[in-house]
């Protein structure tokens, strides 16, 4: 694996007691690279992008990432979430803190920084979603695009070189999908390497160096957003588009 | 007939008040010792081993069901019988107290705090853990301040439950404010004045914990409102 590797999966199988969610998935995300992974529900995708940073275990294979390959000693899982943002479907803000402590609070406890540092940084991240005024806000008088732009300032604020987004925009009322679409764009802009959960195919289409389709826990093809969308090899991925496009 | 004046001698009379600082100091003991232990034991029923489940079961079951007289007369007399050094001086009946309702009441909170604990959504705990936090961390910070917000009410029943239960503490003769209101009758032959005395001790002290529990469910709220 070369240095160029941020995320390599290799071989990995995965069971829900009997139920195998995974299925041998091999896939190796570069850096700088924007992977979208599509399919229908059930299909494992979301348990693959949890299996990055580790909130599934995997049964069967490797996962490395950054160079840590993720076992069950923490060490190396601190090691791999500390560099890794996720955001959530249902952003999973805190509902108690403020805004702006929900940005500080990981950069105080996991990365020991004073209060004055973690607040100008989560300020300054904020500010590039766009909702500073909304810093002492509690989540609950926000609007879902708001929360879940907040929530990706929170995982930004760790300063991570890779973000995962587990179907972010699912969750929300159909006006509010642009704004967050937007923040990740302008991310996917800035070079960030970036594995998203989703079916926004316009995003795919703009955004994604690559284009993963999932079903029944494996990898059915992937292919750069154009040849994938208007070329798809398989009867499977035909059907799965057939019905999102049209 | 009531009289007025013995009535409020009786109310600011040094033994009824002492007596007052001793239920109030072992209700805040026993609700502080509960609360840690409580936690502890309520996480033990929803932790997956099978084994941990099933003492905290036990326990629950143990010390709900028995009768607080019971537990009470049980430390104080019955554990002297069984080892030597309950006899010993420290053994007093504000230690036996103490731990007989502190028995009792961790097996309440814990079953309060379980389902408090198992209704802060799993999503939190996630949201923390991709951060990078660790469990403890997650504990204290996330988890801990949620749960209590919603078991608050309950707490607080629980409290002034308590704090009505140590006046069982007579029966071992523990100087708090119904001992020292019985004792005051035994040589005054005053029932109305004395019990209406300590009726408005537990009111004040009732009327205050509510003020508080307002307070704290209001600072808690915040971002719920």
């Amino acid at each position: 694996m070369n240095t160029q590797t941020a995320i390599q999966v290799a071989g990995v199988n995965k069971w829900y007691g009997a139920f195998q969610v995974l299925k041998g998935i091999d896939l190796t995300v570069n850096k700088g690279e924007r992977i979208v992974i599509c399919g229908p529900s059930g299909s494992g995708k979301s348990t693959l992008i949890r299996c990055m940073n580790r909130l599934e275990v995997h049964q069967e294979g490797s996962i490395i990432v950054n160079g840590v390959e993720l076992t069950s000693q923490l060490k190396r899982i601190d090691r791999v979430r500390s560099d890794v943002g996720m955001v959530f479907q249902h952003f999973n803000l805190f509902p108690h803190l403020t805004v702006l402590e929900n940005c500080t609070v990981a950069q105080r406890w996991v990365r020991k920084l004073a209060k004055k540092q973690a607040v100008e940084i989560a300020m300054t991240y904020l500010e590039r979603v766009h909702i500073p005024e909304k810093a002492d806000k509690y989540p609950g008088q926000l609007s879902g695009g708001q929360q879940q732009r907040v929530a990706i300032a929170r995982a930004l604020c760790m300063n991570p070189s890779i973000m995962l987004f587990d179907e972010p925009t699912s969750a929300l009322d159909p006006e509010m999908v642009k704004e967050v679409l937007d923040t990740m764009i302008s991310l996917a802009a800035d070079g960030m390497t970036m594995v998203c959960v989703t079916h926004e195919m316009n995003f795919a289409r703009e955004v994604a160096s690559e284009v993963v389709f999932m079903d029944g826990g494996q990898i059915i093809e992937r292919n750069t957003p154009d040849i994938l969308f208007s070329a798809p090899t398989h009867e499977r991925t035909k059907r799965f588009l057939g019905k999102l496009l049209h | 007939m009531f009289q007025l004046d013995l009535f409020l001698q009786a109310i600011f009379s040094a033994p009824l008040f002492k007596g007052a600082l001793l239920t109030i100091g072992l209700s805040l003991c026993v609700m502080a010792v509960s609360l840690v232990l409580g936690m502890g034991l309520g996480s033990m029923a929803g932790s997956p081993r099978r084994s941990a489940r099933w003492l905290a079961t036990l326990y629950v079951w143990l010390f709900r069901g028995a009768p607080a007289l019971l537990v009470l007369l049980f430390v104080w007399n019955g554990l002297p019988q069984i080892s030597e050094i309950f006899r010993a001086g420290w053994f007093t009946p504000f230690f036996a107290a103490f731990l007989a309702l502190s028995l009792i009441q961790i097996a309440y909170l814990a079953e309060i705090l379980r389902s408090a604990f198992a209704a802060v959504g799993h999503g939190q705990r996630e949201g923390a853990a991709a951060l990078g936090m660790h469990r403890w961390q997650i504990f204290l910070v996330i988890t801990m301040p949620q749960a209590l917000r919603i078991a608050v009410p309950a707490l607080m029943n629980e409290f002034i439950s308590l704090l009505k239960t140590t006046s069982l503490a007579t029966v071992i003769s523990l100087k708090e404010l119904m001992t020292v209101s019985q004792f005051a009758i035994a040589t005054s032959f005053r029932f109305l004045e004395w019990y209406g005395a300590a009726l408005v001790y537990y009111l004040v002290i009732v009327s205050v914990l509510t003020l508080a529990q307002n307070r704290i469910e209001y600072v808690l709220s915040r971002g719920y409102r």
